[in-house]
């Protein structure tokens, strides 16, 4: 049936985005605290982390462009970012977050620009993923805990 | 926490102030806290938070907030929110270095949670909150002050038992049943010791005359001779005094502007050097205040002046939004008159306990900026009158409040700063840098104006003189608010900021219209006839 294979589909990528680090306990939880109340909350959660994310992201490439010295600064920007994944359990964008911060540790500026391509990248793949996945949810219905993968 | 079906299912219903500048953290722990049946109000700022706490105190049972925020240190948050409502606060963070979370519990956390917050974390705060009523219900049965009473009903049937021992009233067989002692506690009402300006004050002098270096909460407990106050409240104190103190110096060390004004005058006496003194120091046991001098902008200054005989306070009644004034009173017990000129900007500094020569009094700021600003101006005019003016400043609404003490008067200003600087200028008008100065709690977030020169009118004005007796007395009536976890001396916060050029100023909203006050606030007019202190 449509439905159910829709529903597998579902549960497949779900599975994989654990399965490859791009989503870590943290989205557990974030299901778990679902319920009738709040039927849509792990998509909104979602969703408000993206557009909160985003401005952050934006705010680290300016401070790159018009501030590069200060080191501080982009640490601040990319402290507050990394807070931000830890809260829908993003953790291959926290890695690089945390690749970057040591960069600024070292000043080194270069570093830190190549590791924020990475950060960007990371992030507007957890964003397409994420996406698709809500996609098929809408589709399908919430998957089932029991094939969620273990972490 | 008079609800009785609260009381029934404890924890259900716990109050809870969420502080978090990361949106979807807080739409996370919000649906965490209410699914644990919490009654849960977020807040995106710190400053937001805090005039949140104040407005409605006892409208919450615990805060737990985030480290990092935009707009304040959480860790200021964290230690105003100890101090002045005495709620349990919980900190979170993304980072869990052992140094941070340190800091954490210095700063007087009773938990740190790191992100990512799992919800079983969440459901374990209440402990907290019983832990702490558990530790008020012990002083106050220890001291027979019944009207916690009503606050072991609202918890938890398990008090009942208690109840019947906390009936008896001790006999107060001090002569100290000064209003202080009533309004202590009648304040007590949550078996809360409120630190009056009065009695912060004993305390003080009780921490200067055994020496910093050999206090001890028992020697200041006996020096003080409260009937009713407990070793362990004078220990949790002084432990906020010594955090307070710490913090001062930190920030000392850290600031790097210093100006030193020169007054238009010449103060006489030992003191004559404050204004010069680029650096907090020799601030000796009575060194905790600081004196309000005019174009005092370097915070840094601890004036010799405080060398000795802080013994009064001054506590300036701010101008609240509303612009309504209430009374300045400064008393001190001793007057040395200086020659007027009151300069213009006269800045709160703080003066820095002794062993640490180098507190920076800047922090007068820090309250949240929630834009009372008061504005004061000080002209350099005539020693007869004197305008006490706060300015606060971040935002520039200054809403000017001038006081115009009465003679013979004391002023009592309490001031909290939530900026950057707070500056006290005296307009017009003579203020003896002696007696005008800022005595700050150990808390790190407070500051005391007292008075630390007198005022002296050329032509025989107004001034205030300071009242060599009791030295709060005046003051006491500004110090108890009930139901207010706030000390009177808590209105006094200061954070750290390097200049205190403008004195942001917050009134606590319930403060200055309590009117619980035992007196009424003085409005005084500007005129030119202002006194001061």
């Amino acid at each position: 049936m449509d439905y159910s294979n829709l529903q597998r589909k579902a549960a497949y990528l779900r599975k994989s985005l654990f399965d490859q680090g791009y989503l870590d306990e943290q989205f557990d939880q974030l299901e778990e605290l679902q319920d009738e109340v709040n039927p849509n909350f792990v998509e909104e959660v979602v969703t408000l982390f993206f557009k909160d994310s985003s401005r952050l992201l934006n705010n680290i490439d300016q401070a790159l462009e018009k501030s590069p010295n200060d080191f501080r600064k982009l640490d601040t920007y990319m402290h507050q970012l990394q807070g931000s994944t830890s809260s829908i359990g993003a953790f291959r964008v926290k890695r690089e977050c945390t690749l970057f911060r040591e960069y600024c540790d070292k000043e080194n500026i270069e570093g830190c620009v190549k590791s924020f391509q990475k950060v960007k990248r990371e992030h507007a793949v957890l964003r397409q993923k994420l996406e698709a996945y809500f996609q098929l949810l809408r589709q399908t219905g919430p998957v089932e805990r029991a094939t969620r993968a273990s972490n | 926490m008079e609800n009785p079906s609260r009381a029934e299912a404890f924890p259900v219903g716990l109050r809870v102030l969420v502080v978090d500048d990361d949106p979807t953290w807080m739409k996370i722990l919000e649906k965490m806290l209410r699914k644990c049946s919490y009654e849960v109000t977020t807040c995106g700022l710190a400053t937001v938070a805090l005039s949140l706490l104040r407005g409605r105190r006892d409208k919450f049972d615990i805060v737990i907030s985030d480290v990092n925020m935009p707009d304040m240190d959480g860790f200021e948050l964290l230690e105003q929110v100890g101090l002045e409502m005495d709620l349990p606060v919980i900190m979170m963070s993304v980072n869990g270095e052992t140094s941070r979370v340190m800091k954490g519990v210095q700063h007087g956390a009773c938990d740190y949670l790191l992100k990512p917050i799992r919800m079983k974390e969440l459901r374990n705060i209440w402990q907290h909150v019983y832990r702490k009523k558990m530790h008020e219900l012990k002083e106050v049965e220890d001291h027979d002050i019944s009207e916690d009473i009503q606050m072991s009903r609202s918890f938890s049937e398990d008090f009942d038992d208690r109840q019947g021992c906390l009936g008896k009233r001790k006999d107060l067989d001090s002569k100290e049943t000064s209003d202080q002692e009533c309004n202590d506690t009648a304040a007590v009402k949550k078996s809360r010791v409120v630190w009056s300006v009065d009695l912060h004050q004993k305390f003080v002098n009780a921490v200067k005359e055994i020496g910093f270096d050999k206090v001890g909460p028992k020697k200041i407990l006996d020096l003080m001779n409260i009937p009713g106050l407990t070793r362990e409240n004078v220990g949790s104190h002084l432990q906020k005094y010594r955090l307070y103190l710490s913090r001062l110096q930190k920030q000392h060390e850290e600031r790097s502007s210093v100006k030193n004004i020169q007054p238009d005058f010449n103060p006489t006496g030992p003191r004559a050097n404050f204004q010069n003194s680029a650096t907090m120091n020799q601030i000796s046991a009575s060194g905790r205040y600081v004196p309000i001098t005019q174009n005092f902008q370097a915070y840094n200054r601890t004036p010799a002046i405080f060398a000795n005989n802080v013994k009064s306070t001054v506590a300036l009644r701010l101008k609240d939004q509303m612009g309504t004034i209430s009374s300045v009173e400064t008393s001190t017990p001793k007057q040395e008159p200086w020659s007027n000129g009151i300069p213009l900007t006269s800045c709160v500094q703080r003066s820095k306990h002794d062993h640490e020569p180098n507190s920076s009094l800047e922090d007068c700021s820090h309250l949240p900026l929630t834009g009372q600003i008061h504005q004061t101006t000080t002209s350099q005019s005539l020693p007869p009158t004197s305008i006490i003016s706060v300015a606060c400043n971040p935002e520039q609404k200054t809403a000017s409040t001038r006081t115009k003490p009465a003679l013979n008067s004391t002023v009592v200003l309490p001031v909290i700063c939530t900026s950057d600087s707070v500056s006290v200028q005296v307009e017009r008008g003579s203020v003896d840098s002696q007696g005008f100065g800022v005595k700050h709690e150990t808390d790190g977030s407070k500051i005391w104006m007292s008075p630390l020169r007198e005022p002296r009118a050329k032509n025989e004005k107004d001034f205030v003189s300071l009242p060599e007796e009791s030295p709060l007395s005046s003051l006491q009536n500004i110090g108890c608010f009930e139901n207010i976890g706030l000390n009177s001396m808590d209105i006094f916060q200061h954070t750290g900021s390097t200049s205190l050029t403008g004195f942001h100023s917050n009134w606590y909203d319930g403060l200055e219209f309590n009117g619980d006050y035992s007196f009424d606030p003085v409005e005084y007019q500007v005129t030119d006839d202002c006194l001061f202190v």
